[in-house]
């Protein structure tokens, strides 16, 4: 079992990629101790998307792996930060000087 | 299906009705308010009535369509042509629900369903971009989350700074399905407001094997500030009210509330008092002491268990803790309600059967009246007479309320091809406007549901074929929008319904060249124009080419009138070539009861529709081969009922002349005794004189004697033609004659 995987995703973190990132976020915590979640190419995510990172951190939380996200998007640093989850998710979002966006 | 239901489906559909002329007018003008309102007005009214009776699918699907409704409605969002077909697709779409509905099945099966969600994703189109503020990821200044409105101005505003609203959300798992994002909504509750603090509940999320990613398992607690009031705060959530749990408390609330509250909420009371005292809303004194209270009331409560526990909200009604604002919108409501129903109270639904029943009652008090007045008269007491014939008037009278009854306007059908028109236009591509006049004039209900379907015909008839392209219109000069009008009037006892194009007309030639074809007339063969035109009607006859998804298959216009006809009615068309034609039903304007003229030839007695009667005048100095007569310069040809019927007798010593009109033709009826008017209920010949020409019907005398009625129609056609063909014999004769 590799230790970390590293996953890159391309796709709106939307309801309408939900059933098959599901699936994608679920296989990679299986096969690995630990997932790292690059969303920094995400440019939207809305409440499913949101589920999911939800989904995905207690997930790991349960088998005792670790998942993180390595890098946000503004889009997904934006929702975060509305509903008040950084702390919950645990992760450090990175502010950019400068938006690339 | 119980009665309840029936009538929700008999009322719905009256309210899609409603809601779809009001979709029609709305394209003509956007900006009706009264109009949006009566649209709105409708989708309400059944999504109210289905969930009173319980029917989830109809009342969701409803409920979206009201939700955009009211974004129209509130100028939020603004009238397209899509809009419209969207709104339409969906009217017919709730129409589908309803059948399935009446049709006793739990669900709409898939193709139903199917289509449903496809309207809905396309609802949610509309609704989610304006629903939301721009999202705020476009803008990184824009976080909702930082002051829109500075404290300095809110605390301005008589607002206690220090306490805020709570509001607590939990949305239901199919909010995303319907395509709704509780995120759009708590960004758009951003806008009214300051969002002091907001705690996100995952707590509902299922295992990972059951969690549907498709499914809404949050909730959200939210500390919020705003000078909007709670009716406001409870729009924002107006599109998700069915499928979401909303408890708003407003500033001061009483801790009792907030108990309650967390006593409510499906998650756990202590991780629930943590959350609100996180986010602001309480301190943690107030919550230990609040839980403190709840125990001991409790153990209290368990002391004396005889005295049930009071409700929390008895309490607050005690404690005076509803806002005022609350109190003055349930008043409101009840207001509505109240003339909703003074509305309703002056409709009556009644049975079609039980009109039908009244009817045949008042048509054997018309006999029966008739029979009085006749025995009155005999017996020569003026008083007896006078008493009669006041009855007679009364019975006259109820004898018009009660056909009233069943008389409905035609505007209603006609109002029905607003979207015929307009779908088939744009099916053809061309541009066609309705015209509607005579709307209001009425006729028996049983043959308005008669003579829908022939119209429809004879409308996708005139914009299929009757309009030419844009651009045959253009070459031709005339104006590039086509018009086809609908107009109904009463005219002689009956009454005329007129559809009209002025596209291309009828082309005589090629009619005639076809019924020739098809063996319908022979090569050689006189005919007028007006018999060349009339060929369409006969079975087997279309001059379409090609067959398309509208008409032309040539089945048409014979059915049309045959049904035309069993109603007692004819069509005619008349056409101008490049100048478009206009086709005209004549209906009998009742099925039950006439006025009547009675005449007699020698001992029977006759009835002529009093409404086709022009006038009576003497028949004299008249050579006995000779069928017609100077009418006031007037060539007016007549029959004698003594030789039409074969009846023997004497010939009396002075006969008279009726003169009828019927369809704009005049002719004369012949008889020997006028004997005055006469309420006639008609009452149909048996089968076997079904095809007897000339005799519409029988009535009943006060004398108990059966008279037959007239069919004027048939006997002014048969005067018409027999005068034609002896015009026509004269003619040959002369043109032969000289050679």
């Amino acid at each position: 079992m590799p230790e970390s995987q590293r996953i890159t995703l391309q796709e709106d973190l939307t309801i309408y990629h939900a059933q098959e990132q599901k699936m994608l976020l679920l296989e990679t915590l299986a096969q690995a101790d630990a997932v790292e979640l690059d969303l920094s190419q995400v440019s939207e995510m809305d409440t499913a998307g949101l589920q999911l990172l939800i989904l995905l951190k207690r997930e790991a939380q349960k088998a005792g792996k670790k998942a993180t996200i390595a890098a946000h998007s503004q889009a997904v640093r934006s929702v975060i930060d509305f509903c008040n989850l950084a702390a919950y998710l645990g992760d450090p979002l990175v502010i950019p000087a400068q938006e690339t966006h | 299906m119980d009665e309840l239901t029936s009538v929700f489906v008999q009322e719905s559909r009256e309210q899609l009705a409603d809601m779809e002329a009001g979709l029609l007018r709305l394209e003509q003008d956007p900006n009706d308010a009264d109009n949006i309102n009566a649209i709105f007005r409708a989708a309400h009214t059944i999504k109210g009535a289905s969930g009173v009776i319980e029917c989830g699918f109809i009342e969701a699907f409803t409920h979206k369509v009201e939700n955009l409704l009211d974004k129209l409605r509130n100028g939020e969002i603004t009238v397209s042509a899509n809009l419209a077909t969207l709104l339409l697709g969906c009217c017919d779409h709730m129409g589908r629900l309803i059948d399935v509905l009446e049709a006793a099945q739990a669900e709409p099966p898939a193709d139903i369903a199917a289509q449903g969600e496809d309207l809905t994703r396309q609802l949610a189109a509309y609704l989610n971009p304006e629903a939301a503020p721009p999202p705020v990821t476009e803008d990184p200044g824009q976080v909702p989350v930082v002051e829109q409105e500075s404290p300095v101005e809110v605390s301005g505003g008589g607002v206690v700074i220090t306490d805020g609203w709570h509001i607590s959300v939990r949305f239901g798992p199919n909010v995303l399905r319907g395509g709704m994002d509780p995120l759009s909504f708590l960004r758009y509750l951003a806008s009214l407001g300051e969002i002091l603090d907001m705690e996100t509940l995952p707590d509902a999320m299922p295992d990972a094997d059951e969690m549907d990613p498709e499914s809404c398992y949050l909730g959200f607690e939210i500390h919020f500030q705003t000078r909007a009031s709670k009716a406001d705060i409870e729009r924002v959530f107006d599109f998700v009210r069915d499928e979401c749990e909303l408890r708003i408390l407003p500033p001061s609330s009483k801790l009792s509330e907030y108990l309650q509250l967390i006593e409510e909420l499906p998650e756990d009371s202590m991780r629930l008092g943590e959350i609100l005292v996180r986010c602001g809303a309480l301190t943690q004194a107030e919550l230990e002491e609040g839980l403190r209270l709840q125990q001991e009331s409790r153990l209290g409560r368990a002391e004396d268990s005889k005295t049930p526990p009071a409700q929390l909200g008895e309490i607050l009604v005690e404690q005076k803790v509803v806002q005022k604002n609350l109190v003055d919108a349930a008043v409101d409501k009840q207001a509505q309600v109240s003339e909703k129903k003074a509305r309703e109270s002056r409709m009556i639904r009644v049975q079609a059967d039980k009109l039908d029943k009244l009817i045949d009652l008042v048509g054997e008090l018309v006999i029966s009246g008739a029979s009085t007045n006749l025995l009155a008269t005999r017996s020569g007491q003026t008083e007896l007479v006078e008493a009669t014939s006041i009855l007679s008037r009364l019975v006259e009278d109820i004898r018009n309320s009660a056909l009233q009854l069943r008389m409905v306007q035609i505007g209603e059908t006609f109002n029905r091809f607003h979207r015929v028109v307009r779908d088939v236009a744009k099916e053809l591509g061309k541009n066609i406007e309705l015209q509607i006049s005579g709307g209001e004039t009425e006729l028996d209900k049983s043959v308005v549901e008669k003579i829908g379907d022939p119209l429809m015909h004879l409308v996708r008839n005139a914009l299929d074929h009757g309009i030419e392209p844009a651009s045959v219109r253009a070459a031709a000069g005339k104006p590039v929008q086509g018009h086809v009008a609908l107009n109904a009037y009463h005219d002689s006892g009956s009454i005329v319904i007129e559809v009209s194009d002025d596209g291309g007309g009828l082309k005589k030639e090629r009619i005639l060249a076809k019924a020739i074809e098809k063996g319908l007339v022979q090569p050689g063969q006189n005919l007028s124009d007006q018999e060349i035109v009339n060929l369409i009607f006969e079975p087997g006859f279309s001059t379409m080419e090609k067959v398309s998804n509208l008409s032309g298959r040539g089945v048409g216009m014979d059915v049309v009138r045959r049904n035309i006809q069993s109603l007692r009615g004819t069509v005619d068309v008349t056409t101008q070539e490049g100048r478009g034609s206009t086709f005209t039903i004549r209906l009998p304007l009742t099925l039950a009861i006439i006025d009547g003229f009675l005449v007699g030839v020698d001992k029977s007695a006759y009835i002529i529709p009093l409404d086709t009667v022009v006038e009576c005048i003497e028949l004299k100095d008249q050579p006995d081969n000779q069928h017609y007569l100077n009418l006031r310069g007037e060539v007016l040809p007549f029959v004698r009922l003594r030789d039409t019927f074969g009846i023997k007798g004497a010939d009396p010593v002075r006969e008279n002349v009726v003169v009828v009109q019927y369809a704009g033709q005049k002719a004369g009826i012949v008889v020997d005794q006028l004997m005055g008017e006469f309420q006639t209920v008609i009452k149909p010949l048996g089968d076997i004189f079904k095809h007897l020409r000339g005799i519409g019907g029988s009535t009943i005398l006060g004398s108990g004697e059966v008279a037959l009625i007239l069919d004027v129609q048939a006997l002014v056609q048969r005067c018409a033609a027999a005068e034609e063909n002896r015009m026509r014999n004269i003619n040959r004769l002369l043109s032969t004659s000289p050679n």
